[in-house]
This record gives C-alpha cells, sequence and structure tokens, in this order.
C-alpha cells in the first residue's frame, strides 16, 4: 500500500543559512536538501547565495560554486558536465533533470529548490543509493542474446533494423524517469520502472536478437511490467527527450501481439 | 555486495537512510494529475452504480418507494448530486479512451499527451454541462 508521508525520521527541517558572498552584485538563493548519517539528525534545507557574476550559468556551476567557495561539505555526483555520464541527475524546481544541462535562468526563480531524485534511500545530502535501479536494469538482461553461430565478423543489421534502436539507445541510465514514476515510488522493489522497461524494449526490437520470447515470459508479470499505468512523468522529465511511456506501451503491444 | 554487518555512525547507533521526498515536492504534471483523477473518479462510480441501483429498486418495487426516491433526485441536493455523478461518469469514461489510445501507442508525443490530458478535464465539464442544459430544456 502506497504511504504518501515521508517516514518520521525522513521529514525534512529548515536548516542553515549560509552568508551572503560579500560585495556581490547578482546573487542568486538556492535551498539545497542535506543529510548526513553522522549527526543522527533529521535532514534537512539549507540556504546559500551564489555570486552569478563568479560562476558559470548551469546549475551545476552552482552546486560546485557552493562546495568550492562556501561549503565544501555539499555532496552530489558529477562527473561529465555536458549531460552523457547522467551522474547528477537531482530533482531541480520539482522536477528530475541533469544538474548540468539545466541554466539557472531558466530554473525562472528566486529560489532554486534542489532534492535528490525522489522516493530514494540517501546516501548523503544529494547522493541517492542506485543499487536496486541498476539491479533492476541488469534483471533485464541488456545484451545480446543469440542461438545461432556467430558470424566470422560482426552480427550485421539492416539500416532500417537498426533506426529502430534511436530512441532507445541514447539513454544513459540517469534514472531521472524511474525515480519519477508515481508507480514506482509504490512499488519500486517490484515494478521495473521505465528506464529498465526502455532497455528492455531496446532489446526486444533489436533484429539481431533472438531471445525475444524467453524476454517477453520474464516481463509477462503483474508488477515487472504491468505496474506502468501510463502516467507519462517519465517522458515528461527525460533530460535526453526519451519515451519510455511510449516503449512500455510498445511492450505491451508485443505482449498481446503473440497472443492473438 | 559483501556487506555483513549493518553500517553505524559515530554514535554508534545503526544508520537509518531517510527516504527522499517525492509528493511534497515534485511538481505536478498534467497527465500526472490527470492519472490521479482518472483513479479517484473510477473509485466513486461505485457510489453513482449505488445511486443508479437505489432508483432503480425503488421503481420496481412500486409507487410508495418509488415516490421518495424521485423526490430526493429531483431536489436541490440530490440534482446537485447527480450533476457532480455525470462529470465522475464523464470524466472516467474519457479518462478511459484516452487511455485506450495511448495504449495502441498513439498519441504520446510530447505536445499531444499533454493536450489529451488537458482535454479529458475541458471535455469532461462541457459534456456535463452540454447533458445537463439539454436534460433541463426537455423537461
Amino acid at each position: 500500500m502506497a504511504q504518501f508521508n515521508l517516514p518520521k525520521g525522513s521529514q525534512y527541517t529548515e536548516g542553515k543559512t549560509w552568508p551572503k558572498p560579500a560585495g556581490a552584485k547578482n546573487v542568486q538563493e538556492f535551498r539545497i536538501y542535506r543529510w548526513n548519517e553522522d549527526d543522527g539528525a533529521n535532514p534537512r534545507i539549507d540556504t546559500y547565495y551564489v555570486d552569478r557574476d563568479d560562476c558559470g550559468p548551469m546549475v551545476l556551476d552552482a552546486l560546485l560554486w557552493i562546495k568550492n567557495k562556501i561549503d565544501p561539505t555539499l555532496t552530489f555526483r558529477r562527473s561529465c558536465r555536458e549531460g552523457i555520464c547522467g551522474s547528477c541527475a537531482m530533482n531541480i524546481m520539482g522536477q528530475n533533470t541533469l544538474a548540468c544541462t539545466l541554466g539557472i535562468d531558466d530554473c525562472k526563480s528566486a529560489q532554486v529548490k534542489i532534492y535528490p531524485l525522489p522516493h530514494m534511500p540517501v546516501l548523503k545530502d544529494l547522493v541517492p543509493d542506485l543499487t536496486s535501479f541498476f539491479a533492476q536494469h541488469a534483471a533485464i538482461e541488456p545484451w545480446l542474446q543469440t542461438e545461432t553461430p556467430s558470424p566470422e565478423k560482426e552480427w550485421r543489421q539492416t539500416p532500417e533494423d537498426r533506426a529502430r534502436l534511436d530512441g532507445l539507445y541514447e539513454c544513459i541510465l540517469c534514472a531521472c524517469c524511474t525515480t519519477s514514476c508515481p508507480s514506482y515510488w509504490w512499488n519500486g522493489d517490484r515494478f521495473l520502472g521505465p528506464a529498465a522497461l526502455l532497455q528492455a524494449y531496446r532489446w526486444l526490437i533489436d533484429s539481431r536478437d533472438e531471445n525475444t520470447g524467453e524476454r517477453l515470459d520474464s516481463l509477462h508479470d503483474p508488477f515487472r511490467l504491468y505496474r506502468c499505468h501510463t502516467i507519462m512523468n517519465c517522458a515528461n522529465t527525460c533530460p535526453k527527450g526519451l519515451n519510455p511511456a511510449k516503449a512500455i506501451a510498445e511492450i505491451k503491444k508485443m505482449m498481446v501481439a503473440r497472443e492473438v | 555486495m559483501a556487506d555483513t554487518a549493518r553500517p553505524t555512525n559515530p554514535a554508534g547507533r545503526p544508520v537509518v537512510r531517510p527516504l527522499s521526498p517525492h509528493l511534497q515536492i515534485y511538481r505536478w504534471t498534467w497527465t500526472m494529475a490527470m492519472s490521479v483523477a482518472h483513479r479517484i473518479t473510477g473509485v466513486a462510480l461505485y457510489g453513482g452504480t449505488a445511486l443508479l441501483a437505489l432508483w432503480l429498486v425503488a421503481l420496481a418495487a412500486g409507487p410508495g418507494a418509488y415516490g421518495p426516491v424521485a423526490w430526493f433526485f429531483g431536489s436541490i441536493l440530490g440534482r446537485l448530486i447527480l450533476f457532480v455523478y455525470t462529470w465522475i461518469l464523464l470524466h472516467h469514461m474519457l479518462g478511459g479512451i484516452r487511455h485506450l489510445v495511448w495504449d495502441f501507442g498513439h498519441g504520446m508525443e510530447p505536445g499531444t499527451r499533454i493536450a489529451m490530458a488537458r482535454l479529458t478535464l475541458v471535455g469532461s465539464t462541457a459534456l456535463t454541462l452540454v447533458i445537463w442544459f439539454v436534460a433541463l430544456l426537455a423537461r
């Protein structure tokens, strides 16, 4: 049964307001979720002020500016700073996205609010525990599976068959979609979630893969696949502009098509 | 993972990780709101069906039972309940059609999916008003 409220130990309180940078003329306020396992306290929302004239344009630039200039304990994942590694996925202004590809100006707010990806166990500050997310990706067996003997060179594919993977192979597994999904919030232990299912479809329609039947069998489950109720938060939030909801609808169609 | 001992913090207490905020902070989207509305209207239809059953049972039982029931449904409160029930029924019907279209894999593109979600609300409200307008005219 879905629990809509946060458990007691997860409820957040007002935190510390850090001083404004001295002499800054162009200041942007940030409200950021903080939690660490050391002090035994509930999560809190800290307030920071960033000197926009000294900082890059993206939200990730602001987080790095805060970490370098104000508070080195602020913790978040980041790597490529160009939207291809998926590390800096977080909830900014109520929507999951990558901090490196969202401009501070595009937040259009006097207070930029930043939380970790929703409904996940928090390791520290903006870093969620993605163990089960990656386990679910592994569960759909995301690799080429064949029966016929391997060809001498590569497995060939027509340009048309290759084009069917467009809109699927670009997924960077940032977990924005999966953690935006209310069905995943309430049933994340049994529902595979949009990211894993988009990956499942990517292998289901790959012309070279010969394990389609077994792949569909393993998804034929009231929870793994059918907890998707087409809420479409996944498609609305994907920072790469992909459409997991449509991929899931296509899997459901494949399920019906093989029965008739 | 070879984690055998439960992690503890420096004070020696076991670490209980908080759950990150979800509904509390997530920005509502049209598709999300209409999905919730579809659920709520679906549940409310049980009540509406009970009203319909009450009316039919009273009709079958004869004038003694039908009189009071017909009076109630004709009263201001009764009409208000029926008006809301009409909207709930139409909203759930349009939501069902929307989901049927989506289940065929159509209308899931960015602009279309939001427009279809909005149309559910606008359409159900407009149809309710039309039905009641015609019903009151035809009386």
